[in-house]
């Protein structure tokens, strides 16, 4: 059958078998391979995508589900050149060891800010309990989280500072966080 | 030395760029952070055919006939085998790393649930799977062995009848100390507490499951593997060896790595499967196991049923520990240690503490389960040793009522005692631990958690404060007595400096998440002044590497890393020379100040690192006898294992109505000796802490009584996640190893080790009012449940 789809901004369209995973259309039929798989039963979450904003275990998703849909992967996360603060913030906070959950994680996260952009700690491991990690033990990926919320926040405020300003994605220089995590 | 830090502030920007050791971002996150990495199942070769495994359904059975007939003619099946054709080439069986064989695939008989029978090699992996469905396997169904414990009785099922003169389970028999000299120690001592203790089966279950892209070039006599291996050399040599491929002829590609905690040691018959296919096809073959495979075919950990027992004085002198321990090894015997050492490094069983005798009699048994043994950041079994130690040292405290702290502070090795000499034989190469316990202490707030457990105890409140103090031995080893499979534990580094200034280091050892490409740049970079920016690192390719064993039982930082700085100073002792010509002055005038050669006394007289090198490489006089160039190499052979040491503290809280463990706090102060990357460092430990939270409380491959494997999906085997631990709290000292270039000692491995018995104890601790003494992993709500209604029972 043929399927059609929006993949990171970009259509396309491609003959696929009806029973097609959409984690197996994106690695081996579109070549996203920043997109894994850790298991046959939905419970890993290194699979996380975006269909249409919503983060989905995209091995739990046929391919044939999304057409006519928006998915966004990890390859999308950075906008424009800039990494996401989701991105800055994994690699601040050493949230990442071998980088396997790591695309599932920053897409859940990503997804979690624009819902709830100053989330507790509590909130985020709540948003990434259906996602392991066997590398981090997920302090490092709560801290991720916030310093992206906090860097967001900061940014945030000095566009409206500094009007007519155009450096939303300058995080580097957002100020220095409020304070620690607990 | 020692000194103590407090724990650092966990939350800032994270920006520095030291020019050798300390804090410093991963020069590998940017690849990773944008989907860039490059995983095994991400290989993608032109006209790459995918294989499935088919795998058994029982657990021992006899093998009497396999159709293949219809797989063959299912649409897009490239090619079926099994066992009988295997066997044909001599290849049905494989070595393992422990001298036993293991089946690539089954001819005579399945031996676990999950061995692999036959394999289809297809178009693409859906078809290849369809076509599992289609083999059809004739089995006389035999009766298993699933209780270690009835392996060894009279009429008990043979499972190794391919062993000649085989006539029962027994695998092997092994012992350690001085059995005459514990047993009249306990003879007169005040107090004896034996406890029996099961360190249950469980699985290092890394994200990414173990597969293997082979490529075999007929014209060239080329294989190309990409695998997920920790060791790509020395799976290169066993290939050599298995498949009669030259072993210049194999190219053994590790690409990044999802994960490994030793379940990526052994060679799986699935790369070997993967090998064959691509020989017979002649095209690339991709073969990737999925979850279930992973969790019932590859190499577990534990499984060793143990009876501890400890000799005491009153007053909490400890005296001597002797152990009696029946370890499972499934169907072969895989395990993945220094081959004379069966056991691993269990023998230092004796812990962190001076005492005057000890015996361990451990007998080794076949079972109709999965091999493996030694996996799951075990440091070689040395989990197991300190989980036993530091429970029955609990049980001890216990009976003698007696604070847990208190009594192991009584009973440490002094410091002025180091090196120290095991009554196991063991060489303590250094420690102080101390500090490191009162460390712990302090950032727990120990006498004001032991006065908050009074009240709470008071209102019917459970809550358990569990400590844990433990020594590991890491780093092997010393090629006098390691080898794996006749080869030395050793590993080679290369390092050269381009005209530029800038560096290659290639190693040996193989990454799945440590961060080698910033730690062991940072370690040149501390020893030879070029910033590690500007040094890259190359691993995981064995026609780029130099020969070494890769990355396990922590041995990484204690090997290589030594490797790294000792090529790093071979090729700073050649830029000297060159400085002394450069500035016309005799070596013995020259300093070295990180990045530069000064000459003493006229501190205006200069010459950098990035100058040397363009003159090494350059026109121009080099001193006589030097040739060109800027680079070493050497392979690095340790004299002795390192023995880094932590202190743990563990508070939870038991919900009296559910039974349910909260770990409330987790105070964890290791001390590795030098710290290369602090900020790796604590991510290693996190990783580690939340390993222990599984199995304490969470993971066990548990078995029906016919053998069908109850843990064969991550719903059945359960994995810590963000709500099941705590926001963890490090602390660190520092205690470098004598020996070691750099005094650094390894650390990957210290949290699994330790944390795991800081939990448990806790948790009796929580249910001493209803008189627990002991209670084995895991901690689920219903086995603590038993618990407290004094019905404690082992797993297995
Ligand atoms: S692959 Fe594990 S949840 Fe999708
Ligand atoms: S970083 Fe390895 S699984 Fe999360």
């Amino acid at each position: 059958m043929q399927v059609t789809m929006t993949v990171n901004d970009v259509e396309v369209t491609r003959e696929i078998e009806g029973r097609l995973l959409l984690v197996h259309f994106l690695r081996d039929v579109l070549g996203l391979t920043g997109t894994h798989w850790g298991c046959d039963t939905s419970n890993c979450g290194t699979c996380v995508v975006w269909l249409d904003g919503e983060p989905v275990k995209s091995c739990t998703v046929l391919a044939a589900m999304a057409g006519g849909h928006e998915v966004r992967t990890v390859e999308g996360l950075a906008r424009g050149g800039e990494l996401d603060p989701v991105q800055q913030g994994f690699m601040q906070c050493h949230g990442l060891q071998c980088g396997f959950c790591t695309p599932g994680m920053m897409m859940t996260a990503r997804a979690l800010l624009d819902r709830n952009p100053d989330p507790t700690e509590a909130e985020i491991r709540e948003a990434i309990s259906g996602q392991i990690c066997r590398c981090t033990g997920y302090a490092t990926i709560v801290r991720s989280v916030r310093w992206a919320a906090v860097h967001e926040a900061a940014a945030a405020a000095q566009v409206t500072e500094t009007t007519e300003s155009d450096d939303a994605g300058e995080i580097a220089n957002a100020g220095q966080p409020a304070g620690s995590l607990s | 030395m020692t000194t103590v830090h407090e724990r650092p502030d966990t939350f800032h920007d994270n920006d520095q760029k030291p020019v050798g050791h300390g804090r410093m971002l991963r020069k590998e996150d940017p690849r990773f952070l944008r989907g860039r990495g490059r995983y095994v199942d991400d290989v993608q070769l032109p006209g790459m055919l995918h294989l499935a495994i088919l795998r058994a359904p029982v657990a021992h059975a006899r093998i009497l006939g396999i159709d293949t007939s219809a797989a063959e003619a299912s649409p897009g099946v490239k090619a079926v085998v099994t066992g009988a054709m295997l066997a044909e080439q001599n290849l049905a069986w494989m070595p393992t790393l422990s001298n036993d064989v293991q089946a690539v695939l089954a001819t005579d008989k399945v031996r676990f649930q999950g061995q692999e029978v036959a394999f289809v090699v297809a178009d693409d992996r859906y078809a290849a799977r369809d076509a599992l469905e289609l083999i059809d396997v004739e089995y006389d169904v035999l009766d298993p062995v699933v209780d270690a414990r009835r392996a060894l009785e009279p009429g008990a099922p043979l499972i190794r009848d391919d062993l000649e003169g085989k006539t029962n389970n027994h695998c092997f028999d092994w012992e350690t100390g001085d059995e005459a000299a514990t047993e009249a120690v306990f003879g007169r001592a005040d107090v004896v507490v034996s406890q029996d203790i099961v360190y249950p089966r469980v699985h290092p279950a890394p994200m990414e499951t173990c597969g293997a892209v082979a490529d075999f070039d007929a014209v060239e006599g080329k294989l190309r593997l990409w695998s997920t291996t920790q060791a790509p050399h020395a799976h290169r040599t066993l290939y050599a060896i298995v498949a009669g491929i030259p072993e210049h002829k194999i190219q053994v590609i590790s690409p990044d790595i999802g994960g490994g905690f030793g379940n990526k040691v052994p060679i799986y018959p699935g790369y070997v499967c993967a090998i064959v296919a691509t020989i017979v096809t002649g095209k690339p073959v991709k073969w990737m196991e999925d979850r279930s495979e992973n969790l019932v075919s590859t190499g577990f950990a534990r499984d060793y049923i143990m009876r501890g027992e400890i000799a005491a004085t009153l007053d909490g002198r400890i005296l001597a520990i002797r152990t009696n321990v029946l370890a499972d090894h499934g169907a072969f015997n895989g395990t993945a240690a220094p081959v004379k050492y069966p056991a691993g490094f269990f023998g230092v069983f004796t812990g962190s503490y001076d005492i005057e005798a000890a015996y361990c009699r451990m007998t080794a048994v076949y079972t109709n389960k999965a091999p493996g043994g030694v996996a799951y950041a075990c440091s070689f079994r040395i989990t197991e040793a300190v989980y036993l130690v530091e429970r029955i040292v609990d049980c001890l405290a216990d009976e003698l009522g007696m604070d847990p702290a208190e009594l192991r502070l009584k009973n440490f090795i002094r410091p002025e005692q180091f090196p120290y000499t095991t009554k196991t034989g063991w060489v303590y190469d250094s420690g102080n631990y101390e500090p490191t316990m009162r460390l712990a202490m302090d950032m727990a707030g120990y006498d004001a958690l032991r006065r908050e457990q009074e009240e709470k105890r008071a209102r019917g409140e459970l809550m358990g404060i569990g400590i844990a103090f433990f020594t590991e031995a890491v780093g092997a080893g010393p090629r006098k007595d390691m080898d794996i499979l006749g080869l030395g534990m050793a590993d080679g580094c290369e390092l050269r400096v381009h005209p530029t200034g800038k560096a290659v280091v290639r190693l040996s050892v193989q990454s799945q998440g440590q961060g080698h490409e910033t730690t062991f740049a940072q370690i040149v970079a501390e020893e030879i002044g070029i910033p590690p920016a500007d040094i890259d690192v190359v691993h995981g390719d064995t026609d780029n590497t130099p020969f070494g064993l890769g990355t396990y039982g922590s041995r990484s930082t204690p090997v290589s890393g030594a490797a790294a700085a000792l090529v790093a100073r071979k090729v700073r002792d050649k830029a000297r020379i060159i400085a002394s010509g450069m500035l016309e002055v005799s070596v013995a005038d020259l300093e070295w100040e990180k990045g530069a050669f000064l000459v003493k006394g006229d501190p205006g007289k200069t010459v950098t690192i990035q100058e040397i090198a363009l003159r090494a490489h350059g026109a121009g006089d080099l001193p006589e006898g030097i040739e060109g160039g800027l680079e070493s190499q050497i392979c690095y052979n340790p004299s002795n294992l390192t023995y880094p040491h932590g202190a743990y503290i563990c508070v939870v809280d038991v919900d009296p109505g559910t039974a349910q463990v909260k770990v409330r706090r987790f105070i964890a102060v290791d001390d590795c000796g030098t710290r290369i990357n602090p900020m790796i460092i604590e991510g290693q430990v996190h990783g580690g802490l939340t390993d222990g939270v599984g199995m304490a409380l969470m993971e066990m491959i548990a078995f029906d009584e016919d053998g069908n494997c109850l843990g064969a999906s991550l719903m059945d085997y359960l994995i810590p996640t963000a709500l099941e631990v705590p926001d963890w709290e490090t602390g660190f000292t520092v205690t470098p190893s004598p020996h070691h270039p750099i005094g650094a000692k390894g650390v990957g491995e210290s949290a699994t080790v330790g944390s795991p018995p800081a939990i448990v104890n806790a948790v009796v601790d929580a249910l001493k009012p209803f008189g627990v003494r002991h209670a084995d992993m895991p901690l689920t709500p219903s086995r603590v449940w038993d618990a407290m209604r004094g019905n404690a029972r082992p797993p297995v």
